[in-house]
């Protein structure tokens, strides 16, 4: 696996060159680290607020009502309606998804058409609403602007390529 | 928006669950969510206070400048707003490479350090042209190689973990490119709509 090399080389680069360059490295570090505290601690509201919202949905068996009204949409398109759940929390959850995802690769396994398509969709796109919580949280941007449109549509054609490219190279 | 959806999914839970006998679930979610934000959030916290420090000695040393220099030519025109030589430049390029390499904790910091820095640039709190494409990059997920997912898949005896790689990354690639288009969309649209 190359990625366990991945993040030591990158400290070693950053500490070499730093050190060749008299950079006061230590200091230099305690010195950008302090930023992180203040935004990870002017993120907290934004996250909180956004999660237990999410959680009330998805608890109250609403989440899964509002997935059971499109699934006769799903089967047009030839995707089997078990994905659906995954499409539709991927960009609103990432913990439920990926649960989601396991859950599907472990029911369907991971070399059945459910489990490579639920690999992908997983793999291929990111959770919208939990990005832009806290990107923008960190900041505290409050006038968004089309972030949010601009994210979901990205979102929607990023599952439906999913669906595409899994159909056309392993059915 | 974002007001309207919050608040939407919150009522709409709440609704459903009052005709649905799930009340006690609901309660059970609103005070495990608040011990689990704290938690992601001070784990993030320790990933944050990390690679701030560690992406500021690289900024002092010049490694952000270069990596910036080198990918001038595409960051310019996915970005044009962002002045020349500007720091957030070297902040968004090495999100997107954490991105790219799925090393997603890493990815997190600069790109907020990113956004920051565009903050300093826009001055106001309304979404500036270059936070909505960063964002637009970020939510689309840049990952070439997706670990998490060729793990869970070895854990389940996969017969080939690593067989959906090619087609992850042509997902991923189609989604990027979109979300890219999108944004120029909605960006001329709002241009448009600000000179009439």
């Amino acid at each position: 696996m190359i990625s366990i090399w991945l993040i030591p080389s990158i400290i070693l680069l950053v500490l070499v060159t730093a050190t060749v360059k008299r950079i006061p490295s230590y200091e230099v570090f305690v010195e950008g680290s302090k930023e992180g505290i203040q935004i990870a601690i002017s993120l907290l509201p934004f996250l909180l607020g956004m999660m237990v919202s999410i959680a009330i949905f998805q608890a109250s068996g609403a989440m899964e009502a509002v997935v059971k009204l499109f699934q006769p949409l799903m089967s047009m398109i030839g995707a089997p309606a078990e994905i659906l759940p995954l499409a539709f929390i991927r960009p609103i959850s990432g913990t439920a998804a990926l649960s989601m995802t396991t859950e599907l690769i472990r029911t369907f396994g991971p070399d059945s058409f459910i489990g490579k398509l639920a690999s992908v969709m997983q793999g291929s796109t990111d959770t919208t609403l939990y990005i832009i919580t806290v990107y923008f949280g960190a900041i505290g941007i409050k006038r968004m602007g089309d972030a949010l449109k601009v994210g979901l549509l990205a979102d929607l054609v990023g599952i439906i390529a999913s669906i595409v490219i899994v159909i056309i190279l392993f059915s | 928006m974002v007001n309207l959806i919050w608040a939407f999914l919150a009522v709409a839970g709440i609704a459903y669950a009052a005709f649905n006998g799930t009340m006690e679930e609901v309660n059970k979610a609103i005070f495990s969510t608040l011990d689990e934000a704290l938690m992601i959030t001070l784990s993030l916290a320790g990933v944050l206070i990390f690679w701030l420090g560690l992406m500021k000695i690289a900024e002092e040393a010049g490694l952000l400048a270069g990596l910036a220099k080198l990918f001038r030519p595409v960051v310019k025109r996915i970005f044009p707003d962002i002045p020349e030589n500007h720091p957030a430049l070297g902040y968004i390029l090495s999100n997107m490479t954490a991105n790219m390499f799925g090393l997603g904790n890493a990815a997190t910091p600069m790109g907020l350090k990113a956004m920051k820095e565009l903050k300093n640039l826009s001055g106001s709190d309304k979404a500036s042209r270059s936070m909505i494409t960063l964002l637009a990059i970020n939510t689309s997920s840049l990952t070439i190689v997706p670990t998490t997912v060729i793990a869970i898949r070895m854990k389940y005896d996969s017969s080939d973990p690593t067989s959906i790689v090619g087609a992850t990354i042509l997902a991923t690639i189609i989604s990027t490119i979109s979300a890219l288009l999108i944004d120029r969309y909605f960006y001329y649209r709002r241009k448009r709509a600000m000179r009439s």
